[in-house]
């Protein structure tokens, strides 16, 4: 049986997803959010609005938080990526995991892997945060269900543990 | 004293994590889209760029030959069996057969090995198409001039509704005063984090549908009746949800087009909608213009109210019936009145169409009532409480349309939420441009009528224990689609069993391997697939029971469970282990199994419309909120909001607050951001999350979620409805608070700053 045919000119994308070494040849406009989902089957970053609108898919790129669907496979060739499947280490969950479990900041969880990467990405650049900042940093992460009161906490009390 | 005082419980009213919370945060849960079947062809749809449009041909030779394109489908490779979810007005079709009725309507589909061919084969299609003139005003979709947009109805009137209780007439002649005023809904729409999606596989004559849904059960029916298929031949497989807020509620394009594709090419196909598909398909909140006339004695006792309404259907039917007997069912509900008239049209136009979003019908009409009561509080010199006070409903009551409410604390949610803000300080007393207000609400615990006729229960569940007695499986056909039916339904089974929590495994929604149930619509699921769970936990209990007391040569009256000890009530070291007694069970018996059904009671009046509204309980809420206004720019800031909610007995608190505080924000957009705009070619202008604007993380004000106590005889432990009653009173409450601040009354939502600017220069320019 035939499988999908891929046109066109293709480069080499080479990256860390995971602390894993990575290869894929990919064209020019495949996004690193496809290459994720649909290559290395890594479907926790989730696909919202492919416009950069929702944050479902974010992901981390060299610790940084990034829209996925914005980055395009070939501009990630060369740099380390972290999702949500890379969080939990050893299968022991992240902090951060834990108090999403702990204060039900969980609803649908769609929006809960690019959540926990942003809040993740906060507390590693500012380990005490106040509700503001965790306010601005989850900005760009839409959730329909929970109106943010329980993931703001969440955050809050992974921040507490840091000290 | 009621049963939840009388006993402590093990498991239920304890906030236990969610039971699929670690997949969910480790990314192992698998959506729809996540899934990839062998084989599988990626579907996409030609939508139409007109709204109104007749399809005079369609050339799909150039699409098919493109290398990769596995089929073109067109109006005349499916069925022509219109759908939809009244049998009366069935009027969609998978394909536009003549015409297309809005932009985004289904015009064609290709199967592809990706999705890149999918959507270049797409641009290969031609359509010739003669626009028509389009109906793009809901107010004047009824005039003479006006196209019309379906055959069968006359005047684009997709419903009309003319109820009448009681002299309405008369109640106006005896008012003190009688107020008339006119508010206008928006457009808004349930923007769920997953867009609609479903693989469709096709195989041995079955067709199996993983979808993205809200209701397997629905789906099954109407996929099954569309396709000419036996019910037992497709099976609809609800894997994780991402979100759906009535938007799921019935098949979409993904389901119809995806399962025509798959059957076309006998390989499966998947089709996830992208964001702007989403709004085509919409199914959101009618946009209601409201006309409402109340009439109160000199006391501020409501005597009588007459509703006027046109609401705009869009394009289908779909569940929209329902909706606009919603909106006039449910006013009576939460303030006590004799008189009541009703008159409703719901009209097509050429836009997408509009069904259930939490609160089917219902927000608005209380944004209506909620502003008004409070214009005749201000008008009789009463406070807004009191007003509400004075005409609260009590517990068992009828109202007048015959809807029966056993438990009702509405009364002690207004006076606790008056106590909770601070109301005495805060009315009338705070700095200019703050100001604070009050809106109320609520609503049914699942819909006392399934959507099409049938006998068949509301709710039914299997519990099976594991051979060694170390857990429990819970089969149920209820729908988690995030709101956690899943958790709190296995909190139920563990406590109805009198086992842990930690031992409930569940296994849901699946047509083909769960019990029947109706799905995750109307907040029905904690009462009705509760009832069912519990009665299918006891007969469980009951079994172990008999045969421990044959073990323990003990009397079955004497004999009690808990958290996995059988045991003798009075002396509990003639013991038993769980699993010892399952184990038995098993070896003496075989499988050890417990089996439970819900129907609500036969309830309603005998007038036409009387079964919407119909419940076996109701929820009832009080909001406050707090707001600052910026009278330079318009711009309104919720900074505190106060929820005191009636919902009887609590499963799972933390799950509880939950619901309330996403509930609350839901209508928090509404009230405040959220509306599809269109051009004056009826093409929407915000169809994507930039532009729809849905509150983020940094508009969200403090909320505070408080319960009253409450028992509801009608639900298992006492339990009611909480999913969706939070949403009703936020639009009111919040024009209220608008008001208190800066003296100006907003009637069209959403109340934005341009709307409440304009208001304020036209109140300077009076003074």
């Amino acid at each position: 049986m035939a499988t999908a045919i891929k046109k066109g000119k293709l480069h080499v994308a080479t990256l860390t997803v995971n602390d894993e070494e990575h290869a894929a040849l990919v064209k020019a406009n495949t996004t690193l959010l496809d290459l994720l989902r649909e290559e290395f089957d890594y479907t926790g970053t989730k696909k919202g609005c492919e416009l950069g609108d929702c944050g479902a898919c974010t992901v981390l790129m060299d610790g940084k938080p990034v829209n996925s669907c914005l980055v395009l496979a070939v501009e990630a060739s060369g740099h380390s990526i972290t999702t949500i499947e890379g969080v939990e280490q050893s299968g022991k969950l992240d902090r951060l995991q834990e108090e999403f479990i702990n204060q039900a900041a969980v609803q649908c969880g769609y929006c809960s892997p690019g959540m926990i990467l942003s809040g993740k990405a906060l507390l590693m650049r500012n380990p005490h945060p106040t509700e503001r900042e965790v306010r601005e940093a989850i900005g760009g992460n839409l959730c329909r269900c929970t109106g943010y009161v329980r993931i703001v906490k969440a955050i809050l009390a992974a921040a507490e543990a840091n000290s | 004293m009621s049963e939840a005082a009388a006993r402590e419980f093990s498991v239920i009213g304890k906030s236990v994590p969610k039971i699929d919370a670690r997949d969910k945060v480790t990314g192992r849960a698998k959506y729809t889209g996540d899934l990839k079947v062998t084989g599988m062809l990626i579907g996409k749809i030609l939508r139409s760029p007109h709204a109104h449009a007749r399809i005079l041909s369609i050339d799909t030779s150039k699409a098919e030959k493109l290398p990769g394109v596995e089929v073109v489908i067109t109006a005349k490779d499916v069925p022509s069996t219109f759908y939809g979810i009244s049998p009366a007005r069935y009027d969609e079709t998978i394909l536009a057969i003549e015409k297309v009725l809005q932009v985004g309507d289904k015009v064609a589909a290709v199967a592809a090995l990706d999705e890149e061919t999918a959507v270049k084969a797409l641009s290969l299609i031609d359509v010739e198409y003669e626009v028509l003139p389009a109906v793009l005003d809901p107010l004047r979709a009824m005039d003479e001039d006006q196209p019309q947009i379906h055959p069968q109805y006359e005047r684009n009137i997709s419903v009309e509704i003319h109820q009448n209780f009681g002299d309405v007439e008369k109640a106006f002649q005896q008012s003190h005063l009688v107020r008339t005023d006119r508010f206008q809904g928006n457009r808004a729409t349930h923007v769920p984090m997953e867009p609609h999606a479903a693989i469709s596989k096709w195989e041995n004559g079955k067709l199996t549908i993983w979808s993205s849904t809200q209701s397997p059960h629905y789906f099954q029916y109407h996929i099954s009746r569309v396709f000419g298929l036996k019910m037992g031949d497709v099976r609809v497989i609800k894997p994780f949800v991402g979100g759906g807020f009535g938007g799921k509620l019935e098949p979409s394009a993904a389901e119809y087009v995806g399962a025509a594709l798959a059957m076309k090419t006998g390989r499966p196909v998947k089709i996830v909608f992208d964001r702007r598909e989403v709004f085509f398909h919409n199914r959101g909140r009618h946009a209601q213009t409201i006309e409402l006339t109340t009439g109160v004695t000199k006391e501020g006792k409501i005597l009588g109210v007459y509703g006027n309404y046109i609401i705009d259907g869009g394009s289908y039917t779909s569940l929209g019936i329902a909706s606009a007997y919603y909106a006039g069912a449910m006013l009576p509900l939460i303030y006590e009145f004799d008189h009541f008239k009703f008159d409703c049209f719901r009209v097509h136009t050429n836009l997408p169409s509009c069904a259930a979003q939490r609160g089917h019908g219902v927000p608005q009409p209380r944004f209506a009532f909620e502003s008004q009561l409070d214009m005749i509080a201000k008008e009789l010199g009463m406070d807004p409480i009191e007003i509400r006070k004075v005409n609260a409903r009590r517990p068992d009551t009828m109202t007048l349309n015959d809807l029966k409410v056993n438990s009702c604390e509405f009364t002690a949610c207004l006076d606790k939420a008056r106590k909770i803000s601070g109301w005495v300080g805060k009315k009338g007393k705070l700095p200019p441009g703050q100001g604070i207000g009050i809106g109320c609400g609520g609503f049914i615990t699942g819909a006392g009528y399934p959507i099409y006729r049938t006998r068949l229960p509301h709710a039914a569940a299997v519990v099976k224990v594991s051979e060694q007695g170390d857990i429990a499986t819970l089969y149920i056909g209820a729908v988690d689609i995030g709101q956690g039916s899943d958790t709190i339904l296995a909190q139920m089974a563990a406590e109805a069993i009198g086992i842990n929590y930690e031992d409930m495994r569940i296994v849901s929604a699946d047509t083909e391997t769960t019990p029947h149930d109706f799905g995750a619509y109307a907040s029905r699921q904690t009462l009705m697939s509760g009832h069912a769970v519990k009665q299918a936990g006891e007969e469980v209990r009951r079994q172990i029971i008999e045969l421990a007391a044959e073990l323990l040569e003990a009397n079955v009256a004497d004999l009690d469970i808990d958290r996995r000890v059988v045991f003798v009530k009075g002396s509990p070291e003639k013991m038993m282990p769980f699993e010892t007694v399952a184990n038995e069970f098993f070896i003496r018996k075989g499988p050890l199994m417990g089996r439970g059904s819900y129907t609500p009671p036969k309830l309603g009046g005998k007038f036409k419309g009387a079964a919407v509204g119909t419940s076996p309980a109701y929820s009832f809420a009080a909001q406050i909120s707090q707001v600052e206004v910026d009278e330079e720019t318009g711009q309104v800031m919720v900074t505190n909001v106060w929820d005191v909610h009636d919902c009887g007995t609590v499963i799972n608190p933390d799950l509880l607050h939950a619901q309330v505080e996403g509930a609350l924000f839901m209508g928090m957009g509404e009230a405040m951001y959220e509306e599809v705009v269109f051009d004056d070619k009826g093409k929407p202008l915000n169809a994507n999350l930039g532009e729809y604007r849905v509150p983020t993380a940094l508009d969200v004000p403090q909320v505070i979620s408080e319960l009253v106590d409450s028992y509801e005889p009608a639900g298992p432990w006492g339990v009611k409805e909480v999913g969706e009653g939070a949403t009703l009173p936020t639009m009111g409450c919040y024009a209220n608070a608008i008001y208190d601040a800066i003296g100006v009354r907003i009637y069209d939502l959403p109340l934005t700053p341009e709307k409440v600017w304009k208001a304020i220069q036209g109140k300077k320019k009076q003074s």
